[in-house]
């Protein structure tokens, strides 16, 4: 049957629980790459035949085929934009360096779409407010208290907290830090938020 | 949150747009929530308020800047950061959800943009306006590299207009009337109903279509919440 590759491309995507990122299967685009090619082919030889010869009863099978080549263009597309809308999410959830079990499931052009997605987004966030700058990547909760506990879960080094002072972030020790320095830890995994 | 931020009384939040410059920082603020919610809870893009946008960010750096003077250990300088956090989470989320929605309709906001009359005020800000064009140009870049240029020659282009869903214009929303209006049309929503007219009391609250009421939530009249 037409199609049916390209329908396994877009359920792959949807067993996958939100957000997450499948491996870019190229060997399964390029299946159904081939698929298209030759059912235009074909439609290219019957349509000229049907012109030449004045066949009227391809005319039924050409538009099936057509149809299929409109179908799997429509579900390729879709496969590679819901793609792209799962690692602007990640963006969101991990800042701009992605962690390297992602980028390896990326294709080039989609690493190629993330950095320019990154620049852009970068400079609309520095030129708010009249270039004073925002970073709307933080803030995403309301905020219930100024400072909160934090756990750490893996050794981060030193950090600075905004009146200057560093303090160790080493494994499984204990802190209470400004929320609005943490945020983007937490999301990392760096520290867990300890609600007592 | 809001008892916090705008305690100012009876403070009019909706003075005329001239009069900007002499608003009290409680107005900016119950301005920008006003912006917020709206933004928040409407289908569609709304139009840009990149002026109180402005206002507010002066209006925190300069709180930033006054407590820094502040000395360590005041009381009263942590319950102005918390408000201080409060203001930024508001901005920022609202200028969140505006980029949400041009990321997820961007040739539609871009369409509406370009269609728009001369003297017509743009719905997005000059820095939101370079960003769509961009994610346009980049999300059409990657689409022509990754699948569509390997296609058969006829299907190499995708109509991004056809392609991108819509803004659900006929999604229900809440609101609460500000102004009082008389004679709003309610369209029918299956065959078997008629159209009737409905008249807004001031203070009411409703469910409705939001196409119903799109053109008074842009003029203030209801606010969504």
């Amino acid at each position: 049957m037409f199609c049916e590759k390209v329908i396994e491309l877009i359920r792959e995507l949807h067993r996958m629980s939100d957000g997450q990122l499948p491996a870019f299967n190229e060997d399964g685009l390029r299946q159904v790459l081939q698929e298209m090619e030759a059912l235009y082919e074909q439609n290219q030889t019957d349509v000229n035949e049907a012109k030449s010869e004045g066949r009227a009863d391809l005319i039924p099978s050409i538009k099936l085929r057509h149809c299929c080549l409109l179908r799997n263009q429509r579900c390729v597309t879709a496969y590679c934009y819901d793609r792209l809308l799962r690692i602007r999410s990640l963006r969101w959830e991990y800042g701009s360096v992605l962690p390297a079990n992602v980028r390896f499931h990326m294709c080039a052009e989609e690493v190629q779409w993330f950095s320019q997605y990154k620049k852009s987004l970068a400079s609309f966030m520095r030129s708010l407010g009249g270039g004073e700058g925002l970073d709307l990547t933080q803030d995403m909760k309301p905020p219930k208290s100024l400072y909160i506990e934090v756990r750490c879960l893996k050794d981060h080094g030193e950090f600075e907290i905004d009146d200057g002072t560093v303090i160790l972030l080493k494994k499984n020790s204990q802190h209470f830090l400004p929320r609005w320095k943490c945020e983007q830890l937490i999301r990392q995994g760096v520290l867990e938020h300890v609600v007592s | 949150m809001s008892d916090a931020l705008s305690d100012d009384g009876g403070g009019d939040v909706n003075q005329d747009d001239t009069q900007e410059d002499v608003m009290t920082p409680a107005e900016l603020i119950a301005k920008l929530e006003e912006a917020w919610l709206n933004e928040k809870f409407s289908p569609e893009l709304l139009e840009n308020k990149s002026e109180v946008v402005e206002c507010v960010m002066e209006q925190l750096s300069h709180m930033d800047a006054n407590l820094q003077r502040v000395k360590k250990g005041d009381a009263k300088a942590s319950i102005h950061r918390m408000e201080i956090d409060r203001i930024r989470f508001v901005l920022s989320s609202y200028l969140r959800s505006r980029l949400h929605k041009i990321e997820k309709f961007f040739p539609h906001v871009l369409e509406r943009e370009k269609s728009r009359g001369e003297g017509d005020p743009s719905l997005l800000s000059p820095e939101e306006f370079a960003f769509a064009k961009e994610y346009y140009a980049n999300t059409e870049t990657y689409l022509k590299a990754v699948a569509l240029k390997r296609m058969p020659p006829n299907l190499q282009t995708v109509d991004m207009l056809k392609a991108v869903p819509e803004p659900g214009l006929d999604s229900f929303v809440f609101l609460r009337v500000k102004e009082r209006q008389e004679n709003i049309l309610v369209e029918p929503e299956t065959d078997d109903q008629r159209e009737y007219i409905v008249d807004l009391e001031e203070g009411s609250q409703h469910l409705m279509r939001y196409r119903t009421i799109a053109p008074l939530v842009s003029s203030g009249a209801v606010q969504l919440i």
